[in-house]
């Protein structure tokens, strides 16, 4: 086995875990700090893929300032233990729906995969570098980077609006 | 397996804890002795000869002290929570280029523990996460001082932490990079400061934020939250919280010296490569008394003043200031730069004397 290979079974181990303990924990506060926990393995997955920008970015953006603000509200809040949630009859099934869907679908590009990745523009060769994805994002990806621009803009000047008191 | 390599960095890294921790220590012994003097008194002088050994003295009574654990505290995160402060503030310090590449033993060294090429962004994760451990030591002590404390500083790390990364921008800018060993060699001509004044002082402020000083020491302000955050703590566990803030200033203060102030350069350097580190810790040095001598001199901002200080104030200039560098660089003038931030923050701070005026004097 492979010094790789060993990484990436125990970080898969460890990314799951966190998310069954995030899903499973009855305590927001300890909900919160198990979903930081698997931005962090994701991040390194990310450092395990050559692409050290995306995973510090990511650490920055959704370890640092995302679940920062969500433990600031489940603390500002006070709502720190759960109540046990109401059981929709809907949900298990449509849950199990879904999840073989997605299992399906991840299977069958497991196996079909060379025959569609054919059709998708070929990555950055050295993904690495800061240089690189910049490069890649102001001119191949321009459009859907301006258009993520925009949309964040919105969310943010929606937010303002929502919770301005009216005159 | 090149076995001289591991060897080479396991050395880089244990030296550079051992400067830290060593440098925590007598930071307490330097600030209390340079307080001392601007409020004049004499400070600590009875351990020792002129009180150098007053740290191991302190490092005593710590370790000797009780270690209390409130009865309703969250066991776990009560202990995890100096954990997590701590080694943040140790790791961060991996990036920063004490010298330029030395040779030992006919090997070329770099005085570095690791030269990223995202450098400045992996300091901007890590400091990002070390808000963690302030915030839940606030609220696994139980406490509602505490609590309020850790809260205060979630919001003022979140709000300081965009006007950084805007001053970290103009530093990358005027580089060309994200890899802080080149940042630094860029300054070989020119310090940064020169270029981006207004940058620089963006990121001084802004630091002072970070690191929970004075006047910015809102989460532990002694005289309304008793002590913030660290209220129920005490021994070891108090000591890894005073030892995180302190490593904080010396890592900012290295950070601040490899960005604007011209790193480890200094004259001579290039043919004696090993005054290198003599010029970064002089730097590292003048930085520490500029903030303990803040400390001394400015009373704390009330906190609702501090956060519209952090959004409307800190962060317009830092968007500006960062276009105004842009600018420059796309133009090729860079006599610009430097002019036109100057303007802005001059601007900018007509426009708050005067929006303060108004407040007085209506």
């Amino acid at each position: 086995m492979s010094l790789e290979l060993l990484l990436f079974l125990i970080l898969a181990l460890i990314a799951i875990a966190s998310a069954l303990g995030m899903l499973l924990s009855r305590h927001a506060v300890y909900a919160a700090l198990f979903l930081v926990l698997n931005f962090a393995t994701v991040a390194v997955f990310y450092l395990l893929l050559n692409a050290p920008f995306i995973a510090m970015a990511q650490i920055t953006v959704y370890a640092g300032a995302i679940m920062v603000l969500f433990l600031f509200v489940i603390m500002l809040l006070g709502t720190e233990v759960l109540p046990p949630s109401p059981v929709l009859p809907w949900q298990r099934p449509l849950a199990f729906l879904l999840a073989l869907g997605l299992l399906a679908e991840s299977v069958y590009l497991l196996f079909f995969r060379q025959r569609l990745t054919l059709s998708l523009p070929a990555t950055i060769d050295p993904f690495s570098g800061p240089k690189a994805i910049g490069q890649a994002l102001f001119t191949g990806y321009l459009l859907p980077f301006e258009i993520t621009s925009i949309l964040l803009l919105v969310a943010m000047v929606g937010a303002i609006l929502l919770t301005r008191k009216e005159r | 397996m090149d076995y001289a390599l591991l060897i080479e960095w396991t050395l880089k890294s244990l030296i550079l804890l051992l400067v830290l921790l060593g440098g925590f220590a007598y930071l307490t012994l330097y600030e209390r002795k340079a307080l001392a003097r601007i409020q004049v008194r004499i400070g600590p002088n009875r351990a020792g000869p002129w009180g150098i050994l007053q740290p191991v003295a302190d490092g005593i009574k710590l370790i000797f002290k009780e270690e209390f654990t409130p009865a309703s505290a969250d066991k776990l995160l009560f202990f995890l929570a100096p954990l997590i402060t701590v080694v943040p503030a140790l790791v961060i310090a991996a990036v920063v280029p004490w010298g330029p590449p030395v040779e030992i033993f006919g090997r070329r060294v770099t005085l570095q523990v690791a030269d990223l090429n995202v450098g400045v962004l992996y300091v901007m994760a890590i400091a990002s996460i070390s808000v963690y451990g302030i915030v839940l030591a606030g609220w696994a002590s139980n406490n509602k001082y505490a609590m309020l404390g850790g809260m205060r500083s979630s919001a003022q790390m979140i709000s300081y932490e965009l006007a950084l990364g805007l001053a970290f921008v103009t530093a990358i800018l005027l580089a060309d990079s994200m890899q802080l060993s080149e940042i630094v060699a860029a300054q070989r001509n020119v310090w940064f400061v020169v270029l981006q004044p207004v940058g620089a002082a963006i990121f001084l402020i802004a630091t002072l934020a970070e690191v929970n000083r004075a006047p910015f020491d809102m989460p532990e302000a002694e005289q309304e939250l008793t002590a913030g955050y660290h209220t129920e703590y005490s021994g070891m566990k108090f000591a890894l919280f005073f030892m995180a803030e302190y490593d904080k200033m010396i890592v900012v203060s290295a950070l601040a010296a490899s960005l604007f102030f011209g790193g480890y350069w200094g004259p001579g350097v290039e043919r004696f490569p090993w005054l290198g580190p003599v010029y970064m810790a002089i730097k590292v040095i003048i930085l520490l008394f500029g903030m303990i001598w803040v400390r001394a001199t400015l009373p704390r901002i009330r906190y609702d003043r501090l956060m519209s200080l952090g959004w409307k104030v800190l962060f317009p200039l830092a968007l500006a200031v960062a276009f105004i560098t842009a600018l420059g660089i796309l133009l090729e003038q860079l006599w610009l730069v430097p002019l036109l931030s100057l303007l802005a923050a001059f601007l900018t701070s007509l426009l708050v004397t005067r929006a303060i005026w108004r407040k007085v004097y209506a």
